[in-house]
């Protein structure tokens, strides 16, 4: 081989190493940083026939897993049903979740499981936190979830955080609760997508948290899941664990309730739309053959960053951070550890870009404005979350 | 035939190329450019193989009578073996490949 995997991965995969399936926008809750700007069900979205001819599909390319979510999955009448279709052909399943269906019964099915993995999401150790951003009576509602699937003996569970100005403070409080449970902490970055573009401003980390949060990480090492989210802070030093590189339509890509296939799940924008799995060719197609994702594969400048010393270290950040806040994809990111971001942004003229959709539910208006006590002490801060080469580790 | 989830007990002084291994049941392989990408749905764990030789060795594991043969089938030569051994050794510790027990 001539190539370093990190070079190998920029120029993509014959498949995804795994992708994001959004199965559905209708969710029960209303988090006001929600990356999908979910609420209620698109009519158009896959066929139950539909899902599965996806999953067939994954099945003969060798996707490894997916990683699903919405919305909120489980409240698809053919969640389970598509779960056990993708698990009997080894397409493995790892599913988000905020809890809501996760009884004793369903906990005992999916420990039964080698091929499913659950992830339930908290964005507060405490329900105050927690509630202020995912909604009244959420934080219990996943306290539930877990102590079921702990009774269940479903060992290893991930709890999966969005770190925010408001949580910073309280990872240890979160690592306590997923050492009770026999659970993983799984830390990952606010990005301004979906709802998080209005909410952006006051939720995301300051500097000094960022700071914090890193060397929190950096003293966890592996015990702590990042979804390789956070490789714009390598840019401090020493890279997390992880390939610590943007993953869009190089390794992995979003499947929406309505079959369009974007370059991430960050990334619901028209800019980054690839195809849609209803297409001739199907999904296969898209990921081999669109113009997109050829462009994202091609070698890129560094632009704005080319001169910085960090760039090989954090080759720019996230494409979506910048996007959504109105940088250029070739300059720094928004939340650039060396200030470079924060000065880019004051020279944004004009709105930055909408995301695409709102599926938000009508009669429930989003509060912009969240209650959060301001942190005891700073904490840091997390940025990319479904790049699938989190954990990967060197076999030969 | 039976799967040693640990290393071979005596080969903690390094990689024990001449006994039996197999692929671990519940790892999948994908073959890239690059060599492979392997899946542990056990462990949850990704890892790669960083060449198609490598992949070669590992995929013959389980017919071959020891890893030293899955090697020189493959084409391996006698100056590459530490460096395959050290590959494997990282693959058993990560329970990718298992030393292969008849039953």
């Amino acid at each position: 081989m001539t190539l370093p995997l990190v070079e190998q991965f920029q120029y993509g995969l014959d498949a995804p190493i795994c992708l994001t399936w959004e199965l559905t926008y209708a969710c029960n809750l209303s988090c006001v940083h929600c990356l999908s700007s979910s609420g209620r069900r698109d009519p158009r979205e896959l066929s139950t026939a539909e899902c599965r001819a996806v999953i067939d599909e994954l099945e003969r390319m060798q996707v490894f897993y997916v990683n699903i979510g919405g919305g909120e999955p489980t409240v698809r009448p053919d969640f389970w049903d598509l779960v056990d279709y993708a698990t009997a052909r080894h397409v493995g399943v790892k599913f988000s979740t905020n809890g809501v269906k996760i009884t004793p019964a369903v906990a005992r099915r999916l420990a039964a499981s080698d091929y499913i993995d659950v992830q339930i999401s908290l964005d507060g150790a405490t329900a105050e936190v927690n509630d202020a951003v995912r909604g009244p009576g959420s934080y219990a509602t996943a306290l539930r979830a877990m102590r079921n699937l702990a009774e269940a003996d479903f060992r290893g569970f991930k709890i999966s955080v969005v770190v925010t100005r408001q949580n910073v403070s309280q990872l240890d409080d979160f690592k306590a609760i997923a050492d009770r449970f026999g659970a993983q902490l799984r830390l990952t970055r606010l990005r301004p997508s979906g709802r998080g573009a209005d909410v952006w401003d006051e939720l995301h980390p300051t500097a000094g948290q960022q700071r914090q949060l890193y060397d929190w990480l950096v003293a966890r090492g592996e015990q702590v899941l990042t979804g390789d989210s956070f490789f714009h802070l390598a840019a401090y030093g020493e890279a997390l664990p992880g390939l610590n590189l943007c993953g869009a339509g190089r390794v992995v890509c979003l499947i929406d309730p309505v079959g369009d296939v974007y370059a991430c799940p960050f990334a619901i924008h028209d800019s980054f739309l690839a195809g849609n799995v209803r297409a001739p060719g199907g999904f296969a197609a898209v990921w081999r053959e669109s113009e997109l994702f050829a462009d994202l594969r091609r070698p890129q400048t560094g632009g704005a960053c080319q001169s910085c010393s960090a760039y090989d270290s954090c080759r720019g950040g996230c494409m979506a951070a910048k996007f959504f806040t109105g940088l250029p994809l070739d300059g720094p990111d928004p939340e650039c550890v060396k200030g470079h971001g924060e000065r880019a942004l004051a020279t944004v003229a004009g709105a930055p870009p909408r995301p695409f959709g709102d599926h938000s539910h009508r009669s429930r208006p989003v509060p912009v404005s969240i209650g959060a006590r301001p942190p005891a002490s700073p904490g840091p801060d997390r940025a990319c979350d479904e790049n699938p080469l989190a954990g990967f580790g060197p076999g030969g | 035939m039976r799967c040693l989830l640990r290393p071979w007990p005596e080969a903690r002084a390094g990689f024990d190329l001449d006994r039996p291994w197999q692929l671990h049941p519940q790892v999948s392989v994908r073959p890239e450019r690059f060599g492979a990408l392997l899946y542990h749905f056990g462990t949850r764990r990704l890892s790669f193989l960083k060449s198609p030789a490598l992949l070669t060795v590992v995929s013959s594991l389980g017919e071959a009578p020891s890893a030293r043969e899955a090697c020189r089938a493959a084409g391996v030569t006698e100056a590459e073996l530490p460096a395959y051994a050290a590959a494997l050794e990282t693959l058993a510790g990560s329970q990718m490949i298992c030393a292969r027990v008849s039953s």
